[in-house]
């Protein structure tokens, strides 16, 4: 019998995303656990196995298709011998998660209800609760069989425990349409991670109240040692040979600042302040289309020489945007460093929900005064942007101050 | 005696672990069950099937010394017991075979012995003392039952003391009858055996029998009982039991009073304690709680790979919770999306006596506590065309609805067929029916159903036949 195979959702927040390439033609034997498509979510591209086996008998999305709803039909699994029938009529043949499920595996949750604009499943009873409290059923996520909503959805929407988009006030509904632009231009349209970027930013700009302390760090003690351990090094492209970077020593001398001034380490929510036991820092990297912050786990308990291969590895799977979710969802705090590009000094914007991100500039020589006289030394602006509900000034200060220290006086690390 | 290695394991062969192995077996999986006894376990050999191929009979019996209220000239049947049991047995065999049966089609390898947990992932079979096999998988779910607790000074001895087994097959039908405990084991049994003819006593520790069903059913079922003469004691605790050769002595405290009840036979029902020993706990990560282990909502224990469901897992003590509960678990394991934990407050509860009882969700009381208002409809039989039909007008059902949501917290019946007819409003609270979806459906006439249809009414001050 034909099923409908239908779009993914590959991470909890997932709404859309686009088709990027079909791994197998029409036609093609389908057997559980074949890579069938390459689908570009958020921040990635992830490839999705087959569960069921069959024929691909009919490719409903084409290759490229951008802004494909989660659980929207993609293409139609027949059996052999059988013809596809249109679209949308035969049931649904679930697709794998994209992470290879080991048996035990927990799937993800997969947000289901009105996905495609069609029939809204809900209960009786759910319907009428909402109707009571005011809820928006399109909102929610149906926890129960085939995504319906039920009794425990409207409980969790009542509570705003759940993932819940509150129902929008009609008037907020549509959105002001663009002035038109009269200028000779070509219109591209938004990629998946452009929209993310701007859907993200734009929440944390206008709902985070940032402030922002900045200081000069000297650097030339930092690079004496990092030139130090990179002569201690094998030769290039000999087993076990490394090349540590200016970003690796910021990167573990953030990690070790983090463990000192744990109160860093937090993000707000209305519940409470959210303190994290680790010390996971996610790093901007800029890709093709976008940025993405790979995260470094547990950094303040690894070596430069860890931090070294795993920001290297994470940066070059993060540009073939072969980044697993997990890779880049988290982090207790960013760092952006904008030096290879010669940039004086910057502010970055805070990467939600944590609560402060660490903009690092380029180290140059610059004229200094040492002792009431003009000296020359490498120096680097260093700029910490902070969410003001979690950190006030002082210890944002107080924070930077002790980067800087440890920066400036690197063997301090070792004790 | 080699290492055999399978996708998943089941422990004990009971409802709960045979549909396990079923549905593990329909994912494609390598699949072990490991039974120390009989295929289908308590429920199919010496609990759910085989009493009521005797409650059929003594439902029979009853309708023969009635013959003449249906147009009949009186008759005289006698019963052997003899014959009655052994057709009993013959149906807990043909079930036992059957799933024997349904093991060989699905491709479950059935080991003949008990198994025990033996390192990570592995567990060893032995039968009489005596290693058989020793197999490794990385999931293993245990599913061995439950047991009968045993009252401290009165433990069952199998001859004057019996549990649920040996009244199963008793090779005499006892004059008097005493049963300790009336959840629904006990009132089972002292309904079988007062249809039979036997002066039975039911003594129940708590205020009223049947403590778990709705206080307006156990009423209601107090009554219809003691009608048919049974004699019931509540608020009522053991004091002592002294056995002579043929009978029992009970000394019971009731109300204040001490009595001494002298019976044939004395059926000890006063609970279940799960089957814990001898599995391998010790040292893993498996929490054993009051004799059953503990697990989350798919099943899983403290111990990553070993699951446990059914009566093992604790209450409610029923093979439909255990069945479910191994889909459930075995669905997870396999990696399903769509499944969903089950709701504890959807499973039905049915008790086999006559009349018999089935109830689902919430009672009064209990929603009450919950801080529900409540709307709360009643029917009785005797308002039903069907029922009187039937001569069948010993009935009630009871809904009770969420005053503000409409949501059906609870449904209670009393009645000729009401296990039959429970499912009926539990697929209403699985798919969150209101008494809108309730009242809108169209119940077939002439049949006890429309009891249900009316209890409903009622409770919004519809009802039409009252």
């Amino acid at each position: 019998m034909a099923t409908n195979i239908l779009m993914p959702a590959l991470s909890p927040t997932m709404t859309e995303g686009t088709l990027g390439r079909w791994l197998k033609k029409e036609g093609d034997a389908i057997k559980a656990g074949d890579l069938i498509a390459e689908i570009e979510t958020d921040k990635a591209t992830m490839e999705v196995e087959a569960v069921d086996e069959g024929i691909l008998g009919r490719i409903l999305v084409p290759d490229g298709t951008e802004g494909v709803k989660v659980n929207a039909p993609i293409a139609v699994l027949v059996a052999p011998g059988e013809t596809a029938p249109a679209a949308s009529a035969p049931p649904v043949a679930a697709l794998a998660p994209p992470v290879p499920a080991p048996v035990a595996a927990v799937p993800l949750e997969v947000p289901l209800a009105a996905a495609n604009g069609d029939r809204l499943f809900a209960s009786p009873l759910a319907r009428r609760m909402a109707a009571q409290a005011g809820i928006d059923l399109a909102a929610l996520h149906g926890s129960g069989p085939n995504g319906r909503i039920v009794r425990a959805d409207i409980e969790a929407a009542q509570k705003g425990a759940s993932a819940v988009v509150p129902a929008p006030a009609p008037a907020a509904r549509a959105p002001a349409p663009a002035a038109a632009i009269g200028a000779p231009h070509r219109l591209v349209p938004h990629s998946s991670i452009r929209k993310i970027i701007a859907r993200r930013l734009t929440e944390a700009k206008s709902s985070i109240p940032h402030f922002y302390v900045s200081m000069d760090i000297e650097l030339d003690a930092m690079i004496a040692i990092q030139e130090k351990l990179n002569a201690k090094s094998p030769a290039r492209d000999q087993p076990g040979s490394y090349f540590l970077t200016i970003n690796d020593v910021v990167i573990k001398a953030a990690a070790a600042t983090l463990r000192r001034i744990p109160e860093v380490n937090a993000s707000w929510t209305d519940e409470g302040m959210v303190f994290y036991d680790d010390v996971d820092i996610s790093v901007a990297v800029a890709i093709p289309d976008g940025l993405i912050t790979p995260i470094v786990r547990k950094a303040d308990q690894k070596g430069l020489l860890t931090i070294s291969r795993e920001m290297r590895d994470l940066a070059t799977r993060a540009r073939a945007g072969k980044l697993k979710p997990e890779e880049f969802q988290g982090g207790g705090f960013s760092i952006s460093n904008m030096g290879m590009f010669g940039v004086k000094e910057f502010s970055a914007i805070i990467n939600p929900p944590q609560a402060a991100i660490l903009a690092v500039a380029t180290g140059a020589q610059r004229p200094v005064v040492k002792n009431g006289a003009l000296a020359i030394a490498t120096v680097m602006t260093c700029t910490l942007s902070v969410d003001h509900r979690v950190v006030d000034g002082a210890l944002g200060a107080r924070w930077l101050r002790e980067f800087k220290t440890i920066l400036e006086d690197p063997l301090s690390l070792m004790l | 005696m080699a290492e055999q290695s399978f996708d998943l394991i089941v422990v004990g062969g009971g409802p709960g672990g045979y549909v396990a192995a079923i549905r593990a077996a329909q994912f494609g999986m390598k699949t072990a069950l490991v039974e120390r006894e009989h295929l289908g376990g308590i429920c199919l050999n010496w609990g759910c099937i085989p009493t009521k191929a005797l409650l059929r009979t003594s439902e029979i019996n009853h309708l023969l010394h009635h013959v003449q209220d249906y147009g009949f000239s009186p008759v005289t049947a006698a019963f052997d017991i003899a014959a009655v049991v052994k057709r009993s047995r013959a149906i807990a065999k043909q079930l036992s075979a059957g799933v024997t049966h349904l093991m060989r089609k699905n491709k479950v390898t059935v080991f003949d012995g008990t198994g025990k947990l033996a390192g990570k992932q592995t567990l060893s079979v032995e039968k009489d003392g005596k290693p058989v096999a020793t197999l490794k998988s990385p999931h293993i779910i245990l599913a061995t039952g439950a047991r009968a607790r045993q009252l401290p000074g009165i433990e069952a001895d199998g001859k004057l003391i019996w549990t649920y087994k040996e009244a199963m097959v008793p090779t005499a039908v006892p004059k008097s009858l005493l049963v300790m405990g009336s959840g629904a084991i006990g009132i089972e049994f002292a309904s079988f055996y007062l249809n039979l003819g036997v002066k039975v006593t039911v003594i129940e520790l708590l205020p009223r029998i049947l403590p778990v069903e709705d206080e307006e059913i156990s009423t209601f079922a107090h009554k219809a009982f003691v009608k048919q003469g049974m004699a019931i004691l509540t608020g009522a605790t053991v004091k002592g039991a002294k056995k002579a050769t043929n009978s029992v002595t009970v000394t019971v405290e009731s109300e204040g009073k001490t009595q001494d009840i002298v019976a044939d036979r004395v059926i000890s029902a006063v609970g279940i304690v799960g089957n814990v020993e001898g599995l391998g706990l010790d040292g893993t990560g498996v929490k054993v709680d009051r004799t059953h282990v503990v697990i989350d909502e798919f099943c899983r224990t403290g111990e990553p790979g070993v699951y446990a469901i059914g009566d093992l897992a604790g209450p409610p003590w029923l093979a439909h919770k255990a069945m479910h509960e191994g889909v459930i678990c075995v669905e997870k394991i396999a990696g399903q999306k769509d499944v969903h934990p089950m709701n504890a407050g959807n499973i039905p509860g049915c008790t086999y006596c006559r009349p018999q009882i089935a109830s689902v969700g919430m009672t009064e009381a209990r929603a009450k506590e919950a801080g529900h208002t409540v709307k709360v409809g009643r029917f009785p039989f005797i308002g039903n065309g069907k029922a009187i039909a039937m001569g069948e007008t010993e009935g009630l059902v009871k809904t009770v609805f969420d005053a503000k949501t409409g949501e059906l917290l609870g449904a209670h019946m009393i009645g000729a067929e009401v296990t039959e007819m429970i499912q009926g409003y539990v697929i209403a609270r699985t798919l969150e029916a209101t008494e809108a979806d309730l009242m809108h459906s169209v119940f077939p006439h002439p049949t006890i159903s429309e009891t249900m249809h009316e209890a409903v009414l009622d409770a919004y001050g519809k009802v039409i036949h009252m």
